[in-house]
């Protein structure tokens, strides 16, 4: 199985070829939904709403304290900004996945294994939802409004592009590996939820709220702490609040790489561990 | 070369049953077991069994979505389930219970992206395109949303796209399941004249036979994940020892007749119906009746083939 485990080195041409893909069929989605133009709209402003109210119970929390673990409103903020923007965005773009065990169920991925795209681009832009911009949306506005409080420094900017990048990559292999149970027990799909969801529920709040070994495992085994937590500690210029040593906070890229390669294995492993249906 | 090579080919599933109500049994079942065949290039397959028996798990491991547990298998010369992608290019694929097409799109759109994913050059598209939704009557519903296709449309539509890319070889699995008679003559015919034209490589599973005497050259039958007959339909009839019918119309009713080679299994009046092997010949079993009795009447009934098929089943399974 050597090469099966390896992981295919993706040559610029191709992956850019398989973006262009799933542009297309997202795009067909988009079409297909659209033809119920008002549920659309509704949908995204009730995302909006839904989040939005979401962040307004954390302002009034803070009617009632003067802190949080250690942190203002605005570093909150902050953090619910920089977690929710990587979340959003991987929840636009490969939210999809959760799905899997549907198509299994349905024989819908019979149909994509048959098709010349590599599943994962198949799975991640079916039923692509572009309502999920909703929540895109609530998610940057609090960035903004965040970031107005923020002593800006070149640095701090790079580091946070490159946060909100690499927080992306994280949640991204977070969806997809976990989704990828869903070959072995078609029924998984809120076990993937726990950690996608419940990860980035997490990291809306400082950490310093949790007991340490909460802490420990959002860093080393499903390690959304370096989607926001660690790089906002630099930023908020903060680095020593966490316990752990402040250059953490420049590893989330590392981190993102690790995680993707690690959601990579067990997805190939899944796809040649997939049964399809009878029949 | 052949353009599919199986050779002990086998496919075990795992299942846990329930024991009790917490306790689980693994229990190994093996849907395809040991099977060897080769197709060549411009064949037309017909692959045929009882349901459970090993079909769909076949086309599933041909066409690469399902990795075998054993056994050497080549599609164009590649391993299927690791070149899935390479080899889709070289394929086209029709589950007639489920559709391709993106359901809330016309069916238009489900062809540009299809051609899209599958890199067709525009000239190719077009004129592919132009030639199949007219031989299949579909130009008309081309901008009419799949969801509200008729059964056959959208088989039909189905086909349209497992095609549009030039395919080697097109496995189409009970393609004809659900159509009236008119739909399934002109999808058998369409099927033929593609083999013919193109040399596309048909490999059909199917539960009317009515496909493989349109159809198949050849016919292979599983059963229990073994092949139990693979070669010409003809020769079917023959390796499962079906027989043919004679129905004579006697002058007056009488005893059951006596001649050699027939055994009378009927009779009702003056009607008897006589059994024979279905590769003898019936003209000299005609002179020794006319010899010796009042013939009115003669009639000559062919294997069903259904009934060499359900013979085949039975003789086949072990125990």
């Amino acid at each position: 199985m050597a090469d099966v485990l390896a992981p295919a080195r993706p040559r610029p041409a191709a992956v850019l070829r398989h973006a262009r893909t799933y542009l297309r069929l997202a795009a067909a989605w988009v079409r297909s939904s659209y033809s119920y133009r008002l549920s659309f709209w509704l949908m995204v402003l009730s995302s909006f709403a839904v989040n939005a109210i979401e962040f307004l119970a954390v302002v009034f929390i803070f009617a009632n304290v003067p802190d949080l673990g250690g942190f203002s409103l605005r570093e909150v903020a902050f953090l619910y900004g920089t977690t929710g923007v990587p979340m959003a965005l991987a929840n636009l773009l490969v939210g999809s996945v959760e799905d899997l065990g549907r198509s299994i169920r349905t024989g819908t991925l019979d149909q994509m294994l048959v098709r010349p795209v590599p599943l994962l681009v198949q799975v991640c832009s079916d039923r692509f939802a572009l309502r999920r911009v909703g929540r895109l949306g609530q998610a940057v506005a609090v960035l903004v409004w965040a970031g107005l409080f923020v002593d800006w420094s070149p640095a701090a900017v790079l580091l946070t592009l490159v946060a909100l990048l690499a927080g992306t990559a994280i949640f991204f292999g977070i969806f997809v590996g976990f989704a990828a149970i869903q070959f072995w027990t078609a029924d998984a799909a809120e076990v993937a939820n726990a950690f996608t969801y419940g990860g980035s529920s997490l990291t809306q709040y400082p950490l310093t709220i949790y007991p340490r070994e909460l802490v420990a495992g959002l860093t080393f085994l499903v390690p959304v702490a370096f989607v926001n937590w660690y790089p906002a500690l630099l930023v908020l210029d903060r680095p020593e609040a966490s316990g752990y040593p402040g250059w953490l906070g420049l590893a989330s890229p590392v981190v993102a790489a690790l995680v993707l390669a690690l959601a990579g294995l067990v997805w190939r492993l899944g796809v040649r561990h997939y049964r399809s249906t009878g029949s | 070369m052949p353009l599919i090579e199986a050779r002990d080919l086998r496919r075990d599933f795992v299942v846990h049953r329930r024991r009790g109500r917490l306790r689980r049994e693994r229990d190994v079942v093996t849907a395809v077991s040991d099977v060897s065949f080769t197709v060549e290039p411009g064949e037309m397959v017909g692959y045929i069994g009882p349901n459970g028996a090993g079909k769909s798990t076949t086309i599933k491991m041909l066409t690469g979505i399902l990795v075998p547990t054993s056994g050497h298998l080549r599609v164009a010369g590649v391993d299927p389930s690791r070149r899935r992608t390479d080899l889709a290019r070289r394929m086209g694929v029709v589950f007639g219970q489920r559709t391709g097409l993106w359901w809330d799109l016309p069916l238009r759109d489900s062809f540009d992206l299809l051609a899209r994913i599958n890199d067709l050059p525009a000239a190719r598209y077009a004129e592919n395109l132009e030639r199949f939704t007219s031989l299949l009557d579909l130009t008309a519903l081309l901008d009419t949303p799949v969801r509200q296709l008729s059964l056959g449309q959208r088989m039909r539509g189905d086909i349209t796209a497992a095609l549009l890319h030039d395919p080697d070889v097109l496995y189409l699995d009970e393609p004809t399941i659900g159509l009236d008679v008119v739909s399934k003559a002109r999808l058998r015919s369409f099927l033929r004249e593609l083999n013919r034209e193109r040399g596309t490589t048909l490999v059909l599973t199917t539960h009317d036979l009515g496909d493989i005497e349109a159809l198949c050259d050849r016919v292979m039958v599983v059963d229990h994940g073994s092949l139990a007959f693979d070669g010409r339909l003809n020769d079917l009839r023959a390796h499962a020892g079906a027989t043919r019918t004679l129905v004579v119309d006697l002058a007056e009713p009488g005893p059951a007749v006596e001649v050699e080679g027939a055994q009378v299994v009927r009779v009702e009046g003056p009607r008897q119906w006589l059994s024979f092997p279905a590769d003898a010949s019936a003209a000299p079993l005609v002179a020794a009746l006319a010899a010796r009795y009042p013939v009115a009447d003669l009639s000559l009934q062919e294997p069903d083939i259904e009934q060499v098929i359900s013979r085949l089943y039975s003789t086949a399974r072990p125990g």
